[in-house]
């Protein structure tokens, strides 16, 4: 049996002005302790805008006559190139293990989400190193096919595109799928009655009502692309980050690169204001069965097609760069390995784990002062703390130490000397200043997944709980978090993954000691030593499949 | 809840990893230079004189920034980075101090630290040209000039001008020999590319043993990975300029911070690092050159030659680097 209610165009919540309404709850309290997180997350924000007050006109008119137009155009090529990309195959893929049957399905179900444990730099330097001119099978192509065979080059527009796409894809994939399971039967059976073939039932019905996560999933995907550093480098393909690390490392001028990265950030806020506005209000409340017993059961020529789509996807996107890293890893790189590795993978798991607690914490915060009371002061609090990820790395890492040296030079250290302890730093160099740091980054990722399983609770549940004597503590934690504990499940493996990847503020802002393997790889790569940088990327991503994998089977049962 | 057990454990964690130690025997350094290559000096440094080195590693951009945001209460004794660009910015950001060292004057060459005191060279890497052996014979070459002569069309391979060491050997092309004639140069390294330029040092030369390029412009610590790796590559090292400026270098170095909390100590860390005991380790790790002309390279660095070196001081390198980079835009070169 399935018990699906879809309510669209107002929803209860947004009509009747949140919970709080009806509930007889405080909202004081948890609307100050959002506006704190909020005002955490700005703090770098502001460090990054106040560059305004700096004159940098010489090098913005040298940029503008020399570079910026053709990076403003490569980044704009780009967006959109990854923006389809991950769209057609997050969507596709998604579509095909929720909803179809055929050989394989099973395995590549969870597999095509595995891609999100490999930095998208490392997929970057491995696919480069595999089919590059220079690369042992592109040797191997010119002995079999004369030397004047040569592949489309992979160092170009459309190369860095690959390489973004395949490493962004499962953010929509992981949602999309998520949504279309969550549909369940019944909504599909309803378009069949009506007439409507499996191709018409996914325009017309699962398309539609898939749309927030489909959304939610790009605009990580595009937030990610305009704030990467690493592949786009390692494919020296020249976006506008490009133009704010020239100005900042070639020119030695922070402000002016501070200015640009404040004014990504102004494009990143028209772009999410833009697609809310179009998706209109339209909300759609479902009580998720995951039970999919009739599966479009794919033959011949159209099952073929859809196995090949998936493990094209899976080699490219993980089996053939991972494979590559551990050829690189034993060839070149095991006389680094020692028994450091251990604290290293220890330090990045206790670091991911710890950051995915705080951060899925802000998030719940947010979501549920925004259901309890949305009003535009919370909105701009979630749009404010939810920035962050769209900041190129070191960027962010920069405005979170400049704001945590102030807070340290202004008030704690005045404060903590007046107690008679001794001078700081107190917030600086300190872990709790790199936990922060990891939310203000990631809060946008484990925003998502924990905003789209309230939008799945009734609100008539809440009414239910309250008109059979539910305290307001009892409906948070008795009935919400239950109901919630998938999306935060989610939310914060999605954060740990994040945070075992992240490099810049890691690099920045960790207590001495606490190397990672994020940071390993850095020390590599510095110099230039691509391969032996594989001992550490490999083991990042065999360390990340734990989380990875753990999310797998979470979505599989998405109650 | 489980959520509340960690967000306790990760409170205490701010306690116990915050409280900064401040030994008297100790010294902590900021680097830019990778951990692989610092920590064998530092251990070493430790075992011979119980000075305990604490340290962090990142980009010299994030650690310069940090530097001048903690101020005078920055944990920092020195700074160590790559390149003397980043060096002299280091010096004109004020958070290096002035230091007053008979042994570092001695032991560094005048033309590898800062004419005012603050940063001093520690290792020592050329940037020159690299050929294919079987493709071209060494009496093509000449100069890092005249590989913009049109008989090089199509077969020359550079790395991105983004990268910090080919903005330090334009800026020391400009210190000596103007902007104009040094663009007119540039414009034409472009125009002889065989394909786009690489983002490391490493793909110029694979490209070049691959027959996509036959001349480039490489750091000689890469060549000297490769050829450890294929001894047998058809590649080999050439020293340009030998009549005219010298072969460009540059180095990693060090400098002693404004505010640092253990002067002296910083202060004898690095005139150890600057003295025959500690040249060899501090280079050999790398495939560089010591900076101590009493030191000798290690024997396979040895093997590339001797050549003359530009003796301009590395500080134009700094000096003219935007200037350099403004250039290289112009001129189209990625």
């Amino acid at each position: 049996m399935t018990t699906q209610t879809v309510t669209s165009a107002n929803s209860p919540t947004a009509s009747s002005g949140g919970i709080a309404n009806w509930l007889n709850v405080s909202v004081r309290g948890w609307q100050l302790a959002s506006l704190v997180v909020a005002l955490v997350a700005l703090a770098p924000i502001a460090v990054v805008a106040l560059a305004w007050l700096t004159p940098t006109a010489d090098v913005w008119q040298h940029l503008g006559t020399t570079v910026l137009p053709d990076l403003l155009r490569n980044t704009g090529v780009l967006l959109v190139g990854v923006g389809l990309g991950v769209m057609i195959i997050g969507v596709g893929l998604g579509w095909l293990v929720a909803t179809c049957d055929f050989p394989g399905r099973r395995f590549f179900d969870w597999a095509l989400m595995l891609p999100l444990a490999v930095p998208a730099y490392v997929l970057a330097f491995a696919l480069i190193g595999i089919f590059d001119y220079s690369s042992p099978f592109q040797n191997q192509l010119r002995v079999w096919f004369g030397p004047g065979f040569a592949l489309p080059p992979i160092r170009s527009t459309g190369g860095v595109i690959l390489a973004m796409v395949l490493a962004f894809y499962p953010y929509v994939y992981m949602l999309a799928r998520t949504a279309f399971l969550s549909q369940g039967q019944s909504m599909l059976e309803t378009g069949r009655v009506y007439g409507l073939t499996a191709w018409q039932s996914f325009w017309r019905v699962a398309l539609p009502m898939a749309r927030p996560a489909i959304a939610a999933g790009v605009a990580l995907a595009l937030m990610e692309t305009l704030a990467d550093f690493g592949a786009v480098s390692v494919f020296n393909y020249d976006t506008f980050t490009t133009a704010i690390y020239k100005a900042w490392f070639g020119m030695f001028n922070l402000a002016a690169a501070a200015q640009l990265a404040s004014l990504l950030l102004l494009f990143v806020v028209v772009g999410l204001v833009a697609e809310q506005r179009l998706r209109g209000r339209a909300q759609y409340h479902l009580t998720p069965k995951s039970t999919r017993s009739h599966r479009y059961r794919l033959h011949g020529g159209r099952s073929l097609a859809a196995a090949s789509a998936c493990a094209l996807v899976f080699i490219l996107a993980f089996a053939l760069p991972v494979g590559e890293l551990l050829v690189w890893a034993v060839r070149s790189a095991l006389q680094d390995f020692d028994v450091r590795y251990l604290r290293f993978v220890a330090n990045t798991l206790v670091l991911g784990g710890t950051a995915a607690a705080v951060t899925t914490f802000f998030a719940l915060l947010l979501a549920y002062t925004w259901r309890l009371k949305p009003d535009r002061m919370i909105r701009g609090a979630v749009r404010v703390a939810t920035l962050g990820y769209a900041l190129p790395g070191s960027v962010l890492a920069v405005g979170i130490m400049v704001s945590f040296i102030w807070l340290d030079r202004q008030w704690l250290t005045p404060a903590f000397e007046s107690l008679g302890f001794g001078a700081g730093p107190w917030l600086a160099g300190s872990m709790l200043a790199l936990l922060l740091a990891y939310g203000v980054r990631f809060l946008a990722v484990a925003y998502g997944p924990v905003d789209s399983s309230f939008e799945r609770i009734k609100p008539s549940l809440w009414q239910a709980a309250r008109s059979l004597g539910a305290s307001n503590r009892e409906i948070l934690w008795r009935v919400s978090i239950p109901l919630l504990r998938g999306g935060l499940f989610s939310a914060g493996l999605l954060v740990f993954v994040e945070v075992m990847k992240e490099m810049p503020a890691t690099l920045l802002l960790r207590p001495f000691g606490w190397d990672t393997l994020a940071t390993r790889i850095f020390e590599m790569t510095s110099e230039g030593e691509w391969e032996r940088a594989a001992l550490p990327a490999v083991t990042l991503v065999l360390v990340g499949l734990i989380p990875v994998i753990l999310l797998v089977r979470r979505t599989a049962n998405p109650r | 809840m489980k959520i509340w057990a960690i967000v306790q454990f990760a409170g205490m964690g701010l306690l116990t990893f915050s409280v900064p130690a401040s030994a008297a025997d100790e010294v902590v350094v900021y680097s830019a230079r990778n951990e692989q290559l610092i920590r064998p000096l530092f251990e070493a440094y430790t075992r011979e004189t119980g000075v305990k080195i604490r340290f962090i590693t990142d980009k010299e951009g994030p650690l310069l920034v940090r530097l001048k945001a903690e101020g005078s209460s920055t944990p920092a004794d020195m700074f160590i980075t790559v390149d003397a660009g980043n060096l002299w910015l280091a010096a004109k950001e004020g958070v290096l101090a002035k230091v007053d060292s008979p042994v570092l004057m001695q032991n560094i060459p005048a033309h590898l630290r800062d004419p005012g005191q603050q940063w001093f060279g520690l290792s020592v890497r050329a940037r020159t040209i690299v050929y294919h052996t079987g493709r071209v014979k060494p009496a093509e070459l000449s100069t890092y000039e005249a590989l913009g002569d049109p008989k090089w069309k199509g077969r020359l391979c550079l790395r991105t001008s983004k990268k910090v060491y080919n903005q330090s050997l334009v800026a020391m092309m400009i210190a000596r020999q103007g902007e104009t004639r040094t663009e007119e140069v540039v414009r034409r390294w472009v125009a002889n590319l065989a394909t786009d330029v690489f983002s490391s040092d490493d793909q110029v030369m694979e490209a070049i043993l691959a027959g996509q390029c036959d001349a480039g412009i490489v750091n000689t610590y890469y060549y000297g990975r490769l050829v450890k790796k294929q001894p047998r590559a058809a590649i080999a090292l050439f020293w340009p300029n030998q009549k005219t400026g010298g072969v460009h270098v540059n180095v990693s170095g060090a400098g002693i911070t404004m505010h640092a909390k253990h002067k002296v100590a910083a202060q004898k860390l690095l005139e150890w690092l600057s003295s025959p005991s500690a040249q060899n380790l501090f280079a050999d790790g790398n495939l560089e050159f010591p900076v101590n002309p009493t030191v000798a390279p290690a024997a396979s660095v040895a093997a590339w030659g001797k050549f003359r070196q530009d003796q301009t001081n590395l500080a134009e390198a700094g000096r003219r680097q935007v200037q350099a980079v403004k250039l290289m835009d112009r001129a189209g070169y990625r």
